[in-house]
């Protein structure tokens, strides 16, 4: 029977119930702290600090990093949040993952070779984070938050994205597996 | 009547000081990010699979959850425009920003198989490619970006720059003349998907 905490041990729910939830959690955002959900700049953040942590304080000294400050943010603590937020929902629906080096789709195309999906999905990281402040936004910040506030640069962003995403995916299980 | 209190005061906070982005109140932020890494687990986006299945054409979650946060995002964002409540935060926009840097996150979104957003949530998810290659690959491509944006800033980002516009005011009409539309062409595309049977 469907109760009230079944709901929360689910571990999926329809597309549209997550996705109008975000919708939703969209206007909370705008409305309270007048900032729409976006995530990749926080990366951006994360590799300045750490540059400054291991040179003593030298990436201050970037135009890019002084242009987006170094410092735990807004922004920051919601990326964080949904780490904990996914490890929530993951920890009471039985889905926390252990030992999931190789997802099954990689692993039915290429093997259960940890370390090959490792170097795989370092490069693809490089390739994603470079691209993401290139385009200056990622599939939230221009892929949702942008595309619901209809810019045109979102909008061209998000198109761009999943041509660039198709195609490379096609090449890769079609034609490299 | 309190949170009113407070929203007011942060508000207030906000203007008076500059600048504002980085004078938000953190837990707020903290606070959006655990229900928004809450529903992406809920809508499965957390997973490798079901993101490269999109790619693939063969699973159409993410563009489900998608579309369906945009609408319901949209009718209620341009609601409150409408009533004075918020302001737009809308990003310049350019040719050689928006195209080619987006086809490049494109081929990285494949490759890694998680975005920006869906990686945090893979880590909370448990996934390990996600927390050992992922995150350390976004960490140091967004870091290359830095080291070369001294060369890129008034070349290849600026061409063809046509600033944070919408499209009601390229069309130079009304929002709602878009929003109306556009939420309908939505609904009716994710009737089609789910008619067509994926």
């Amino acid at each position: 029977m469907e109760t009230i905490v079944s709901i929360f041990t689910d571990t999926y729910w329809s597309p549209y119930a997550a996705g109008i939830g975000i919708g939703i959690l969209s206007w909370m955002s705008f409305l309270i702290s007048g900032k729409p959900i976006a995530t990749s700049t926080t990366f951006a953040r994360t590799g300045g600090m750490i540059e400054n942590f291991i040179t003593g304080g030298k990436a201050e000294q970037r135009p890019y990093f002084k242009k987006i400050k170094l410092r735990i943010n807004w922004q920051w603590m919601l990326v964080l949040g949904v780490v904990i937020g996914s490890f929530l929902s993951a920890v009471i629906s039985g889905d926390l993952q252990a030992n999931a080096w190789v997802p099954s789709l990689w692993a039915s195309a290429f093997g259960n070779n940890a370390l090959l999906r490792v170097l795989v999905a370092l490069a693809g990281g490089i390739i994603l984070g470079f691209g993401a402040r290139f385009a200056g936004g990622c599939t939230s910040g221009h892929g949702i938050s942008g595309t619901l506030q209809l810019a045109v640069s979102s909008w061209v962003s998000a198109i761009c994205f999943f041509i660039g995403g198709i195609i490379t995916a096609h090449f890769i299980y079609l034609v490299i597996a | 009547m309190e949170i009113k209190k407070q929203v007011s005061q942060t508000r207030q906070d906000a203007k008076d000081k500059e600048p504002a982005e980085d004078r938000r109140p953190l837990f707020f932020g903290l606070g959006f990010g655990i229900l928004f890494g809450f529903l992406l687990h809920k809508g499965g986006a957390t997973k490798y699979d079901v993101i490269v299945g999109q790619l693939l054409l063969t699973d159409n979650t993410v563009v489900k959850i998608m579309l369906s946060a945009v609408a319901t995002g949209m009718i209620g964002i341009y609601t409150m425009k409408s009533l004075g409540w918020i302001k737009l935060s809308l990003k310049s926009g350019s040719v050689g920003k928006n195209v080619i840097g987006a086809l490049i996150f494109g081929v990285g979104f494949a490759v890694l198989g998680y975005c920006p957003g869906t990686i945090a949530g893979a880590i909370g998810n448990g996934y390990l490619d996600a927390i050992v290659g992922g995150l350390a690959g976004i960490v140091l491509g967004t870091w290359i970006f830095a080291v070369m944006y001294p060369g890129l800033k008034n070349g290849i980002l600026k061409k063809g720059s046509f600033g944070d516009i919408t499209i009601p005011r390229l069309l130079k009409v009304n929002d709602w003349v878009v929003v109306v539309p556009a939420v309908g062409l939505i609904v009716l595309l994710l009737f089609w998907i789910e008619k067509a049977g994926f």
